[in-house]
């Protein structure tokens, strides 16, 4: 259907600015992502990641920007986008009066797929996402988790090369969240693009190649999780001790450290390497001092996250004030 | 294919999903059929003698009441089956499904389509059934094919402006519940009308009422060539308001569809 050459960027967005009302969505963000990669837009509610998602899928206009998706500019020529892409909103976009397989059979005529091919696009995807048992009930007796995987079986009917997920875990059980991650891994795999927006940091960390973090309508950060990470040092190693008199040996010993005396534990900066925790161990044991247990710290997203979006120095403020 | 051949397969299937549904759950086409039944049996078998006698002191052409309450009672079921897609538009507007339609490459009109011609099939098929009932209650018609033709002509007409216009309710509703309110009004304009009683009876101000809105035209229209009474210029009036009201509902409902959204 398309007879563009492969172009190397799945999508590609520059200054993208939206604004409903007298608020401003979006203020400007560019974003690049490569085919047959997993690309995680992260951030808070009312970042503006749904925003992206539905500008990126020709559901709504932006105000200003150029944005193309399989190579083809969105305000343009947005049927030439749709016909790439598949897109799995937040909200379920499924037909609840219908069954599972009507749904899917809706979707395949819709893709003019013809009617057995229809039939058996609808047999195989009912077989992958686990809901061949559940074909003939009506959508409206799914539970939540069966309703996800049936909307992104019906994302699945036409095969998208670049598939737009926004949310596609949140308010799954920690089961299916798994799932969907291993669906997702497959999708890559077999050559998909996947464009997903998470407000866990988790979530990006195990799927995304890269991530790029949204706050407020601007981008704050982007990158592969490792570098990421790279950007906030707070890697430490924790040592606890048995009594106050341990903690207090190893205080004195161990310079730029520090010290809880409730906890009766010693925070030390450390980028948690094998050489440094043997060399720590060294001196703790030339002083002849006993350790209860040591934990050692890397910085996660989680930290990243918080240091980047400014949200934990807010909440500090606020308690100190 | 061409452009014009994908937009009726997709109108095809969308118009498949709509009977669909109404097969599954068939309470709404149902209601359809009973409220005008009910409302036919109340005014034949309950209140039919004295309206009828007094329709005979008249002399409004009618041998029976049952025979000048039919054709507004057809009506009825007319305006009632087209207003239920209001509620069935705003379900899938407010849905998520809509999203999943607009982001892929089909023809936009056919979620639409779709729907206008299924409304109008189950209303088509409503219709029927009531002109039965009223067959078994002692509705003679005394209309030849060519007039019965002329008859199902303006009902499809009546039927296609009414829909547009439930479609466009159905756009700006906020929620299927303002959806299926706004309709009542078009429902029971008919009682306001020549549907149960001549407007020659009614106060002078009714009467104006009755007399310009648009039921009445129509009523007579169907009335004159299923029983013979006079036409006159009604049938000019009834189709200038179908048009009217189906052209301006359609072009309004394409902008709604059509706009971009908020969010």
């Amino acid at each position: 259907m398309n007879q563009h050459t492969t172009p190397p960027l799945a999508v590609s967005a520059s200054g993208l600015r939206k604004s409903f009302g007298d608020k401003t969505v979006l203020d400007g963000i560019d974003l690049d992502v490569a085919e047959g990669t997993i690309f995680a837009l992260l951030g808070p509610n009312g970042a503006g990641k749904t925003t992206t998602v539905q500008i990126l899928s020709t559901l709504i206009t932006a105000d200003g920007g150029d944005v193309r998706v399989a190579g083809h500019d969105v305000a343009q020529d947005a049927d030439a986008v749709r016909a790439a892409i598949g897109v799995t909103g937040q909200f379920s976009a499924v037909d609840e009066l219908l069954t599972g397989e009507e749904n899917l059979i809706l979707i395949a005529d819709l893709h003019h797929l013809g009617r057995s091919e229809g039939r058996r696009r609808a047999a195989e995807l009912l077989g992958r996402f686990d809901l061949a048992e559940a074909a003939t009930r009506t959508v409206a007796t799914y539970s939540g988790g069966m309703r996800r995987r049936l909307d992104l079986a019906m994302t699945l009917v036409g095969r998208p090369r670049i598939i737009f997920l926004d949310e596609p875990t949140t308010g799954l059980d920690p089961r299916s969240r798994r799932t969907m991650w291993q669906i997702v891994r497959e999708l890559v795999a077999e050559g998909a693009t996947i464009f997903l927006t998470t407000q866990y940091l988790e979530e990006a960390d195990q799927l995304a190649d890269r991530i790029a973090v949204l706050d407020r309508g601007r981008l704050v950060a982007e990158g592969t999780a490792d570098e990421l990470k790279r950007l906030v040092p707070g890697g430490h190693i924790r040592l606890r001790f048995a009594d106050a008199g341990g903690l207090a040996a190893a205080a004195r010993s161990l310079a730029g450290s520090s010290r809880d005396d409730e906890a009766l534990t010693l925070q030390l900066p450390s980028d948690g390497s094998v050489h440094a925790v043997r060399a720590l161990l060294a001196r703790l044991d030339a002083a002849a001092i006993g350790v209860e247990e040591l934990s050692i710290h890397t910085p996660d997203l989680d930290d990243v996250f918080l240091a980047l979006t400014g949200t934990p120095d807010e909440n500090h403020q606020e308690l100190i004030a | 294919m061409s452009a014009l051949t994908y937009a009726l397969t997709d109108s095809a299937t969308m118009l498949r999903r709509n009977l669909r549904h109404a097969l599954r759950y068939p309470s709404m086409t149902l209601a359809g059929v009973m409220t005008p039944v009910i409302i036919l049996l109340l005014f034949v078998g309950v209140l039919g003698d004295t309206l009828g006698t007094g329709l005979g002191r008249m002399g409004g052409g009618a041998t029976s009441y049952v025979d000048y309450v039919a054709p507004g009672i057809i009506l009825m079921t007319v305006a009632g089956g087209c207003m239920a897609t209001a509620v069935a538009v705003c379900v899938d507007m407010t849905g998520g499904i809509i999203n999943r339609f607009r982001t892929m490459a089909i023809s936009r009109a056919s979620v639409l389509t779709g729907h206008v011609v299924g409304s109008l099939i189950q209303t088509l098929i409503s219709t029927a059934l009531v002109i039965g009932v009223a067959v078994l209650l002692g509705f003679r018609p005394t209309a030849d094919p060519l007039e019965w033709l002329a008859v199902i002509g303006l009902l499809v007409l009546v039927a296609f402006a009414l829909t547009w216009l439930a479609v466009l309710i159905g756009l700006i509703s906020k929620s299927p519940e303002s959806a299926s309110n706004t309709p009542l009004l078009i429902q029971f304009l008919p009682f306001i009308s020549s549907a149960f009683v001549p407007v020659d009876s009614m106060p002078a101000g009714v009467r104006w009422f009755a007399e310009h809105q648009p039921f009445t035209p129509i009523i007579e229209t169907v009335r004159g060539l299923l029983l013979g009474t006079p036409v006159a210029g009604n049938a000019a009036t009834a189709v200038a308001w179908c048009v009217g009201v189906g052209l301006l509902s359609y072009l309004g409902a394409r902008a709604v569809f059509n706009r971009p959204r908020a969010s």
